[in-house]
């Protein structure tokens, strides 16, 4: 009679509780880091957050004992990742376009699938190297070596395979339906994608390139031998072809140095590019939750 | 009824509207070929560029741990022996972290609500530039375990891997700020193939009475393995060449020590660092590091994809 209960002794429930309670360990250890990174980002970081830092530009490390701002860096990283995705997101928005909509599964557009996979698993400094050969240590952009042009090139490279990516899945969950019915009533292809199919599958594809713009955004491995850094503000479209600093390699540089002042940048530079990171994301999240909810009405 | 009629009056398409969907789909093709193109770019260059050094060194430059810029002598032993060092020892702390997350969230011990929250601040982590991950390593990580590396040190100082007094950044801070970038990438693909395991099995497995531990390791996780190998070769690539936060952290010195406590070098840290500065037959000494680096992930990522491909699930 005894053995229709839940027996507690019982090894089976004994080893039960200790694999559960393993487990919870596990996440909570595996949450551990972000929740310690983002106070620790928050408090220090948002503690040096001034007007002046959106403004000044940051001083040379040394004794001084102001460091200045990061306005360069900031409107370099704007600029930097801009260039990036008006290479990536034509190319990449094309590309995915090609092996959704025309492709037939054949070998070309495995081969191409197969790519964009490994392009993903390139490591990102090596997409900073191949830049530096082809363009930086070439001087091909009218003789100009470190540019802010180059590192948006190499940051395209890292984007472009997410594009791609997002484009091609989006399309593929457009029903066919809507391409029957759109060809059947005369609409040549390219109406159909234009007009039909990309708008159907464009808030999708478009949370796919904002996260991947994001993620752009804070590489830094790419830039720090093709964009270089700078201290000086960009005045004008000339400056593209010059050194350029960012957010990310300003944290590189300034976390390396030995003076506290620039420590500090470091910190709010931090603290500005994780916040706009982290709430492109949840705000994505929270938009694709709400659209999972509305698609059915 | 004959207005009616005219509708349906057979048009031909002009020829331009033709000629602009050739035009399109053509287009389209280009750019997606644009992929396999600076693929198939990124491995000519770095190897034409690597080909000086290469025709110097040939397998050598793998074996030999010297790289002295100013006698012109260079091999990457110690930052490969880095590479694989740290990428690997960073797995084995992350796959049962990892794993044992995605159980969690896979599994009904907390209700959904809990579980969702949690599962998504794992993914938030990945979004945190490594960079940043360097800059907290330094300032809060490195403080935080120097008293636990000096225990660590004086109580097993006799195994090789710990036998160097600590002094600041190491290899052992790198592993650590690795687990932390590779724990999303193995916990979220964990958690991915877990959730594709048929409820059926689960059902089964419950009905002959075996209890909820005895179905995850018997029936599920075996049932999800390829997927979780795939996720933890994915993650291996990653660690392989990853390069901020290990250069930030590593100490970055080309001595090569068994120690993980002593400062190390990885090929992507290499990278990071000299590239810059190099010139003369340094830079193709770099680029054949960085040929190295590429064909150690590349394989890793297409033995991946071959094992989705192989093992995928069958039910």
């Amino acid at each position: 009679m005894n053995s229709l209960y839940y027996q507690k002794r019982l090894s089976r429930n004994i080893g039960d509780k200790f694999f559960t309670s393993l487990s919870v360990i596990c996440a909570l250890i595996a949450i551990l880091p972000l929740i310690f990174l983002v106070t620790y980002i928050l408090i220090k970081g948002g503690s040096q957050i001034t007007p002046e830092l959106f403004t000044l530009e940051p001083n040379p490390p040394g004794d001084d004992l102001d460091a200045g701002g990061i306005n360069p860096a900031l409107i370099g990283t704007l600029i930097i990742t801009t260039i990036a995705s008006i290479i990536a997101i034509p190319v990449g928005v094309g590309g995915g376009i090609y092996l959704a909509e025309y492709s037939k599964g054949g070998a070309f557009s495995r081969f191409i699938r197969f790519g964009v996979n490994v392009l993903a698993a390139v490591p990102s400094i090596i997409a900073g190297v191949f830049i530096y050969a082809l363009i930086v240590s070439t001087k091909i952009l009218f003789g100009s070596m470190y540019s802010g042009l180059a590192g948006g090139m190499a940051l395209s490279i890292l984007m472009l395979p997410t594009v791609i990516k997002t484009t091609d899945e989006g399309l593929k969950l457009v029903p066919n339906e809507l391409r029957y019915a759109s060809l059947g009533v005369g609409a040549s292809m390219y109406t159909t994608i234009l007009k039909v199919t990309l708008p159907s599958a464009f808030r999708s594809t478009a949370t796919g390139i904002v996260l991947g713009i994001a993620r752009a955004a804070g590489e830094t491995a790419p830039l720090i031998f093709t964009a270089l850094f700078s201290y000086y503000y960009i005045t004008s479209f000339g400056d593209l072809f010059y050194e350029m600093g960012s957010l990310a390699v300003l944290i590189y540089n300034f976390a390396l140095e030995p003076y506290d002042a620039q420590n500090k940048l470091a910190w709010a530079a931090s603290f500005i590019l994780v916040l706009s990171i982290l709430s492109v994301n949840i705000f994505s999240r929270i938009l694709a939750a709400f659209t999972e909810k509305t698609k059915r009405v | 009824m004959e207005e009616k009629l005219t509708l349906f009056k057979n048009r031909k398409r002009f020829g331009i509207e033709k000629n602009i969907d050739i035009i399109f789909k053509n287009t389209a093709l280009v750019l997606s070929s644009f992929v396999a193109i600076i693929l198939l770019g990124i491995i000519l260059v770095v190897f034409f560029q690597s080909f000086e050094s290469f025709s110097r060194y040939g397998l050598k430059f793998l074996v030999t741990s010297e790289w002295n810029p100013v006698k012109d002598e260079y091999g990457a032993f110690s930052a490969i022996y880095g590479t694989l060092v740290t990428s690997f020892l960073s797995l084995l702390i992350t796959i049962p972290l990892g794993v044992g997350t995605a159980i969690f969230i896979t599994e009904d011990f907390v209700p959904k609500v809990f579980r969702e929250i949690i599962g998504s601040f794992v993914e938030l982590l990945a979004a945190i530039p490594s960079v940043v991950l360097g800059l907290w390593a330094i300032f809060v990580l490195e403080p935080f375990f120097r008293a636990f590396f000096v225990s660590l040190h004086n109580f097993f100082g006799w195994i090789p891997l710990f036998s160097t007094e600590p002094t600041g950044r190491n290899s052992l801070l790198a592993i650590l700020i690795l687990v932390v970038m590779l724990l999303p990438i193995v916990t979220s693909i964990a958690r991915d193939s877990l959730n594709q395991v048929p409820k059926k099995l689960r059902n089964a497995a419950y009905g002959i009475g075996a209890s909820r531990w005895k179905t995850i390791f018997s029936v599920i996780l075996p049932a999800a393995l390829s997927g979780i190998m795939a996720g933890v070769l994915l993650a291996l690539g990653r660690a392989m060449g990853e390069t901020m936060a290990v250069t930030m952290i590593i100490g970055n010195s080309n001595a090569f020590s068994w120690s993980l406590l002593s400062p190390g070098y990885t090929i992507s840290s290499m990278l990071a660092n000299q590239f810059g500065e190099a010139d003369g037959s340094q830079v193709s000494s770099l680029f054949y590091a960085a040929f190295v680096l590429m064909i150690l992930s590349l394989v890793v990522n297409i033995f991946a994809q071959w094992l989705v491909k192989k093992f995928s699930l069958k039910y």
